[in-house]
């Protein structure tokens, strides 16, 4: 059981990353109505938005350092907040600015961190066999550092997850693959991609430790990933966790979600995983309603802030785009 | 002309290769070398040859038939600081790792807004011309060219392989390096006498994107890569008899391209003949012929001609295929139908 302050810690975390979605889902629809044009508006594009998702990402990142690679997906942002990235420089990004942590030219699904060592792929499992050259490197490098693989339960279906898990393994690598289950590939429902009910269980196929958290559950992720990190950590090779965890919003903002009925909705809704998180660490007397109130009213403070950023921001020169094709 | 002045020592174009990548291990700790049989066996056209024995297999990786996973491999240890070098065995296999490459290390750098780098050289063997059927043959530079983000090099020579190698390590750019099967030396390919050649011991660089006239001439330019360099030399020799002299711009990388050199070449010659291994249609031909009308229209005495492989898949049979290459007699002929016209 992670002490208190972990706890605190991982709330804090939590809220902010939602609080920062909910601000970039406001703003997304900016000039996006009456009419839906993804085009338009002050963060144009697709947006994958990550909210439900936040338990698997602060739970696995708490025991991570700066210096420990991590590759993402196509909905990024939540393990990109709880690894470490500036938020102001990720709003920036995401609103094109020149100010933003790629000047613009990455995006919402392209985010590159140096400082944080984050990459994401907007191709599903492509992240995968880059996490195992960032681990690669740092055995050549003789550095403990590890590197941190986030896909969901769609991309284990792909070639380049067979391929990236088994080179891992194979050479031993500092590796731990996160499978973010939200049970649906945009419409497509896991028991209709997928043999297995648990992506868990294709790690035996690889030889590496499975394991699975259940339950949507930071304290759950956080204790599965501590022992998959230390074992990475420690030159004792790869681990495939996979967390049930729970996609609140569409594949990407716009989509109308005829594949899930409102019930479903409604349902997800009730076991949020903050929501839970929260009663627990209150019920615990672990966190008082003030104290609630106090994260809740800090967090919209730091995320309007980078917000503010993003939108006084610049955007880059146009003739930008002309160069930094080669370094 | 690459000449050398003091290179006695002469080296088949694999053996040039093998030893600028040992010379650059040697140099910089940081390299390290993955791919299909590139350890015992040394790779399957002999590119890696002796360096499991000198730098043993931490440093000289046998990797599964996994390219998408060791390609990708590459990219995420180029990104935490190593320089490695990934051999896809043929370039046909692009299929498999594609995603890898031009989405992957082709973008990061870019996508970053410079703030990343990513230090990969990918070599591959290409090329055709010995029965090895529709998915062993072809050359393919020109799809990867046509996408930004790679340096693409193509030597002709033993010489040029080991400068270009040295460059294609040293530069903090994704690099394609393509090694023609019929230029490497190998005892179990057609012989080809150009396949070796001077190359000094010591390490020394071929900067990447400069062309080089491989001969010089005044009648005509035959700008082209790879076995194509061996095969439009022995065509100028032949039109050499019959007074027609030929230039031969080996452009020795696409990416970047030495325009330069194309329009200065073709305004002294003032005819142009593009022989491309690759596919004919949009590809490195056109691309060329392009810069010229870009540069030197005026200079121009009839339109640019070009040598290339049809629109067509590799066929086996060899009566099939060898219709389809060019070869000295087709480069010369066209060269001959262009000078007279």
């Amino acid at each position: 059981m992670p002490d208190t302050d972990t706890l605190l810690r991982m709330h804090r975390e939590m809220v902010r990353i939602r609080l920062f979605e909910e601000a970039i889902q406001r703003a997304y629809f900016e000039g996006k109505t009456p009419a839906f044009d993804i085009a338009a508006g002050p963060v144009p594009g697709e947006m994958h938005l990550a909210a439900g998702q936040e338990p698997a990402a602060v739970g696995v990142a708490m025991h991570l350092r700066p210096s420990d690679a991590v590759t993402a997906t196509h909905r990024p942002h939540h393990a990109a907040l709880a690894h470490g990235m500036d938020m102001k420089k990720l709003a920036a990004e995401i609103f094109g600015k020149e100010t933003g942590l790629c000047h613009g030219k990455g995006g919402h699904m392209h985010l590159f961190d140096k400082e944080t060592n984050f990459g994401c792929s907007g191709i599903i499992a492509e992240g995968m066999p880059t996490a195992v050259g960032h681990a690669l490197a740092f055995k050549r490098l003789g550095r403990d550092d590890i590197a941190v693989s986030f896909f969901g339960e769609g991309a284990a279906n792909q070639g380049a997850f067979h391929e990236a898990i088994n080179l891992a393994a194979l050479w031993g690598l500092g590796v731990v693959f996160v499978c973010e289950d939200n049970a649906w590939a945009i419409s497509v429902p896991k028991t209709a991609s997928t043999a297995v009910a648990n992506n868990s269980d294709r790690a035996a196929a690889y030889g590496i430790p499975g394991v699975l958290v259940a339950d949507n559950d930071v304290v759950a992720v956080y204790e599965a990933a501590g022992e998959a990190v230390a074992l990475a950590r420690r030159g004792g090779g790869p681990s495939l966790i996979e967390v049930k965890t729970d996609r609140l919003l569409g594949h990407f903002e716009g989509d109308p979600q005829l594949y899930r009925t409102k019930e479903e909705l409604e349902t997800l809704k009730e076991r949020d995983g903050i929501k839970r998180f929260e009663r627990r660490l209150r019920e615990q007397g672990l966190l008082s309603e003030q104290d609630a109130a106090r994260v809740w009213d800090e967090a919209q403070a730091e995320v309007d802030e980078a917000i503010e950023f993003a939108r006084s921001s610049p955007y880059p020169a146009p003739e930008s785009a002309l160069v930094g094709v080669f370094a | 002309m690459a000449t050398v002045e003091t290179a006695t020592r002469l080296l088949t174009t694999s053996k040039a290769i093998s030893e600028a990548i040992a010379q650059e291990m040697e140099r910089d700790e940081t390299v390290l070398v993955m791919g299909e049989d590139i350890g015992v066996y040394g790779g399957i056209f002999g590119a890696t040859e002796g360096l499991l024995a000198t730098f043993g297999p931490e440093r000289v990786m046998d990797t599964p038939i996994s390219e998408t996973g060791f390609i990708g491999a590459a990219v995420g240890a180029a990104l935490s600081g190593l320089r490695p070098i990934a051999e896809l065995m043929f370039v046909d296999f692009f299929g498999v790792c594609m995603d890898q490459i031009y989405n992957h290390m082709a973008k990061i750098h870019y996508e970053s807004g410079g703030e990343l780098r990513v230090p990969v050289v990918i070599t591959t063997a290409v090329g055709g011309g010995y029965s090895d059927g529709a998915q062993h043959s072809q050359t393919l530079w020109g799809l990867f060219a046509h996408l930004p983000g790679m340096k693409i090099v193509i030597p002709s020579t033993p010489y040029d392989a080991k400068g270009l190698m040295v460059s294609a390590i040293r530069d903090d750019n994704p690099v394609l390096y393509f090694f023609h099967k019929g230029i490497m030396g190998l005892g179990w390919m057609t012989p080809n006498p150009r396949a070796t050649g001077p190359v000094p011991e010591e390490p020394y660089a071929v900067p990447i994107g400069k062309a080089d006239v491989k001969r010089e001439g005044r009648d005509a330019t035959i700008v082209t890569v790879s076995l194509m360099v061996h095969r439009a030399l022995d065509a100028a020799e032949t039109l050499s008899g019959e007074g027609i002299e030929v230039e031969v711009l080996d452009l020795r990388s696409l990416v970047p391209l030495d325009r330069e050199a194309i329009v200065e070449s073709v305004k002294k010659t003032r005819r142009l003949v593009v022989v491309d291994e690759d596919y004919r249609s949009f590809g490195m031909s056109g691309e060329v012929i392009t810069t010229v009308v870009e540069g030197a229209f005026d200079y121009l005495d009839a339109p640019p001609v070009r040598v290339a492989y049809p629109d067509v898949p590799i066929p086996y049979s060899r009566p099939l295929e060898q219709h389809c290459l060019p070869n000295a007699d087709t480069i010369a002929a066209a060269v001959r139908g262009l000078v007279a016209g």
